[in-house]
């Protein structure tokens, strides 16, 4: 397998990188969609985040690579802990990234009936889908909006409810599907439907720099990596680790982080000044202000914290005239000066 | 091969070059954009690149139109149905894996399709999550998109084109130039792969392309990423092993200037550059003589190590004089329009694919009258019985029993697409004080749109004719550019205007979408069909254009602008079948309801 570019060594995209690794700290965050340029390297991003990630503890031989914490009581068929087989073991994985290619059909993503058993064997055996695959890690659909619209409605669905359940041909099974959705898409070839929008819990813009300096460096790196991958890496390799234990340290402490009342509040008049639909946005304002805190080690929620998450949590989410394209950025911008002043 | 290619002979021996540097790396470089009709010199180049292509790298041709399981790789029905369990069978992506792809037509590809190449290109590999199989096979090619459209609307994909190391003009070369062999100077093409690897680039020279690309108005970053693999491929071929200026000036000029979007002007604003601004080029028009570009660079032929302090600008000048001659007038129409920021892949724009109904799902059916069989799903329901049915008739080989309750279709969205086509009425009359309403209201319809996901497409008439702003697309942001950089003023064309409506509404539907025409306009023309300016003949061929719509059973909504509901406008309307909406009384939500009715409607 080639070695994917380090993430450490992406240069800008500081929104993008910000919001994987709050994603990564705090996989309840609900999915990021990332919108923007063509060759803006929102592909290696994501690509370059699974190499960083810390490894898991998972059951052997579970197709859905539980956690053996559970003991498997939340597990699924197959899974040796949920079936109470005597000695079932554990041991460490790597956090699962799964791509959801362009013109996967809708049964390898849920998974169907396993066809080679079937018809060699005569015998009824589910077969994971890509669902099962990124349970307890990443999915991630490049081009989402080209997507055809039942498939993302059913992607979004799982993420949500974090079940998957299959009733087809005969087949009836549900297993869980904890996963964090990563949708990347250029919105001059088509958008996605308003009501997914708000279904995505960050959303990030990326553009490509504009300044000579930063442009000049992403050139200089990108070539460098491209002519000896491996001596790239190698020069990499320190920050990489680093990254890594800092993303551990901030998994470590997240359930210790403290959102204080005052907080809640500011979150609460933050979304009614903007206006946000429901309190998917609420929610997902504190949750992503409460890993943002956990990374950069800090106890309590705070105006700071609060402040960095709010566009990433909040923009996709404006009642708006979908057509208003000047605005939701600048929109929260205000808002928080608003909210922040006093 | 410093001088600059606005010379026709020059254009062929780049050319030539091209292939011999896409053929010595064509997986590194992506690949190459040729545009040219078919023809002989297209012909000779196809022919000449074939030669020079590594022995034994297989080429396959992508067929318009091809499947995606035929292009991904899927299930192979005969081996699967024969043998008795799932075999898969390659596509077209992984069978030319180390190889070079021809896609003729290359502006005709479908979205779909241009989004799966540009994730192989990518990746490197093709990753299949269909019909019941996973299958991950390397994918490395080269791309050699043939783009034979016409005009600056038809265009391969920017996406596409993006990705694409170099791109070529040889609807520009004449055919007696592309009869002339370069045999003289034969590189050996297996020596220079095997070199190329440790063939390095400096800094500076790599920063110069990228503030090349900057000052072109390219905004992407790969195109000096790929300038910068061009420059090396360019320095193999010499016998060099660090990039020298003559090779970044043939990169840039093969990689950055069909990609430039303006002409270099402030190629030093950039904090960075250290160099004196004064010592800026001047930015050479298009069609500047070819000995008007400095070509200094001989003076470094010798010396390998030193880096001239000029060097941005070397580079720069070098990609200033083979700007494609037309690019203003090019820039000039594909920016009016849209009213903003050039993008990345040039002028041109994607189409959205027309989709024929989208499959949404299978249903237990025989596959009679146009129905389509899923075969994979047939199986699916047939498997579980399969050792019952031997038991019960005996039969002992492997041959997959299957009846007639096992037989699965395909079922498709039942609802046809809708396009809306709007002919907004842009000109002086009284439509000029009301046109902000009518954006408005479009707007106001356009959310609509975005919400059932219809296609839009955009007309505005007024002075001299009707111009298609935005053709059918699914992308809102497109739509509101559009809109927003309308003009007004001028007199009414309305006649032109609805004709240009029937001709979109017609090619959706041949397209197999649902046409609804939106007229927005006080009604009052005053163009006729042939240009002349009379209000008599205006409205008598605007009656006739109304007519002839009306004669095709199009679903189609009149908003009347004027300020009191006009009978001139309302008799249009009667003769387009159309509904008619008096804007004055009428509010913005109350027209996109009545559209929305109107596409229900047509939907049916």
């Amino acid at each position: 397998m080639a070695l994917p570019f380090p993430f450490t060594a992406i240069v800008g995209q500081d929104e993008l990188k910000l919001a994987l690794q709050l994603a990564a700290i705090d996989p309840g965050l609900g999915g990021i969609l990332v919108f923007g340029d063509r060759g803006t390297g929102k592909s290696t991003a994501i690509r370059a985040l699974a190499a960083l990630l810390p490894q898991i503890s998972v059951v052997d031989g579970c197709p859905y690579h539980c956690d053996p914490a559970d003991r498997g009581r939340a597990c699924g068929e197959g899974c040796p802990a949920h079936e109470q087989r005597p000695g079932w073991t554990s041991s460490l994985q790597a956090i699962p990234v799964v791509d959801l290619p362009l013109g996967a059909t809708e049964d390898r993503v849920v998974g169907a009936l396993d066809l080679e058993l079937a018809l060699t064997r005569g015998q009824k055996k589910f077969a994971p889908g890509l669902l099962a695959r990124a349970h307890r890690g990443f999915l991630y659909i490049d081009e989402v909006n080209l997507l055809p619209d039942h498939l993302v409605d059913l992607l979004l669905d799982v993420a949500a409810s974090g079940e998957n359940i299959v009733e087809r041909e005969g087949v009836s099974v549900r297993h869980p599907a904890r996963f964090v959705l990563i949708g990347s898409g250029n919105p001059e070839e088509g958008e996605l439907r308003p009501q997914l929008l708000d279904r995505f819990g960050l959303s990030v813009d990326v553009k490509t720099p504009q300044d000579l300096p930063t442009r000049v460096e992403v050139v200089r790196r990108r070539t460098a990596f491209d002519q000896d991958p491996q001596a790239f890496w190698e020069r990499h390799r320190a920050s990489e680790l680093e990254c890594r234990t800092r993303l551990e340290a901030a998994r470590g402490r997240l359930s210790k982080v403290q959102v204080p009342d005052a907080a809640l509040e500011r979150a609460a008049v933050l979304c009614q000044q903007l206006g946000t639909d429901g309190l998917r946005g609420e929610l997902t304002l504190i949750r992503g202000a409460r890993a943002f805190a956990s990374l950069e080690g800090v106890t309590a929620v705070g105006d700071r914290e609060l402040r960095t998450i709010a566009g990433l949590a909040l923009r996709h989410r404006l009642r708006r005239n979908p057509l208003d394209d000047a605005g939701s950025s600048a929109r929260v911008d205000r808002a928080i000066a608003e909210v922040f002043a006093t | 091969m410093n001088t600059p290619a606005a010379d026709p002979a020059e254009l062929w021996a780049d050319a030539v070059l091209a292939a011999v540097i896409f053929a010595i790396d064509p997986i590194g470089l992506g690949g190459l954009l040729v545009r040219a009709r078919s023809g002989p010199v297209r012909d000779r180049w196809c022919q000449l690149l074939g030669t020079l292509l590594a022995p034994g790298a297989p080429t396959r041709r992508l067929p318009l139109g091809i499947t995606e399981d035929r292009l991904l790789g899927g299930l192979d029905l005969t081996a699967t149905l024969s043998s008795g369990r799932a075999i898969a069978e390659r596509g077209v992506l992984s069978a030319v894996d180390g190889g070079v792809l021809f896609a003729p037509m290359a502006e005709r590809l479908e979205l779909q399709c241009v989004a799966h190449l540009g994730a192989a290109l990518d990746t490197g590999r093709v990753v299949v999550e269909r019909d019941g199989l996973t299958l991950v096979h390397p994918a490395h090619f080269g791309l050699v998109a043939l783009d034979e459209g016409i005009g600056p609307e038809e265009r391969t994909s920017p996406a596409l084109a993006d990705r694409l190391a170099i791109h070529l003009d040889l609807d520009q070369v004449r055919s007696q130039d592309s009869l002339q062999n370069e045999e003289d100077e034969r590189v050996d093409l297996a020596e220079a792969r095997a070199e190329l690897p440790a063939v390095t680039i400096p800094e500076a020279m790599l920063d110069a392309l990228t503030q090349a690309a900057s000052a072109l108005g390219i905004t992407s970053l790969r195109a000096p990423i790929l300038a910068a693999k061009v420059a090396r491929i360019s320095a193999v071929i010499a016998g060099r092993s660090v990039v020298e200026v003559e090779d970044a000036e043939l990169a840039a000029r093969l990689v950055l200037s069909p990609r430039a979007t303006r002409l270099p002007s402030r190629v030093e604003d950039e904090p960075e550059s250290q160099d004196d601004p004064e010592a800026t080029p001047p930015a050479p028009e298009p069609e500047a003589e070819p000995n008007e570009a400095p070509g200094p660079s001989e003076t470094e032929e010798d010396t390998a190590g030193p880096i001239p302090e000029v060097l941005p600008e070397l580079i720069l000048a070098a990609a200033a004089a083979a700007l494609p001659a037309d690019l203003l007038a090019q820039l000039s129409q594909a920016r009016e329009p849209r009213g903003a920021k050039p993008t990345g892949g040039g002028a041109g724009a994607a189409r959205s694919s027309p989709h024929r109904g989208r499959r949404v799902g299978v249903r237990r059916g025989l596959p009679i009258a146009g129905q389509r069989l899923n075969v994979l799903e047939t199986l699916r329901a047939a498997a579980p019985w399969q050792p019952l049915r031997r038991q019960e008739r005996g039969e002992t080989s492997g041959r997959i029993l299957i009846r007639a309750d096992d037989f699965r279709i395909n079922r498709y969205q039942e609802h046809a697409e809708t396009t809306t086509i709007f002919a907004v009425d842009a000109s002086g009359s009284a439509a000029l004080q009301r046109l902000a309403e009518a954006k408005g209201a479009v707007e106001q319809v356009l959310a609509d749109c975005y919400v059932r996901r219809d296609h839009v497409a955009l007309i505005a008439f007024r002075g001299e004719g009707a111009a298609l702003l935005l053709p059918p697309t699914r992308s809102l942001v497109r739509a509101k550019r559009s809109l927003a950089g309308l003009p007004g003023g001028g007199a009414t064309p309305l006649a032109a205007g609805i004709d240009a409506a029937l001709q979109q509404a017609l090619d959706a539907r041949r397209r197999g979408q649902t046409p609804v025409i939106v007229v927005i306009s006080d009604g009052r023309g005053n163009v006729a069909r042939d240009g002349k300016r009379t209000r008599v003949d205006g409205e008598a061929d605007a009656r006739l254009a109304a007519r002839t719509a009306g004669r095709f059973g199009l679903r189609a909504l009149f908003i009347d602008t004027s300020v009191r509901p006009n009978a001139l406008a309302q008799s249009l309307a009667a003769e387009m079948n159309a509904r008619y909406l008096a804007l004055p009384h009428v509010d913005p939500g109350r027209v996109a309801q009545e559209l929305r009715r109107e596409a229900e409607g047509a939907g049916r």
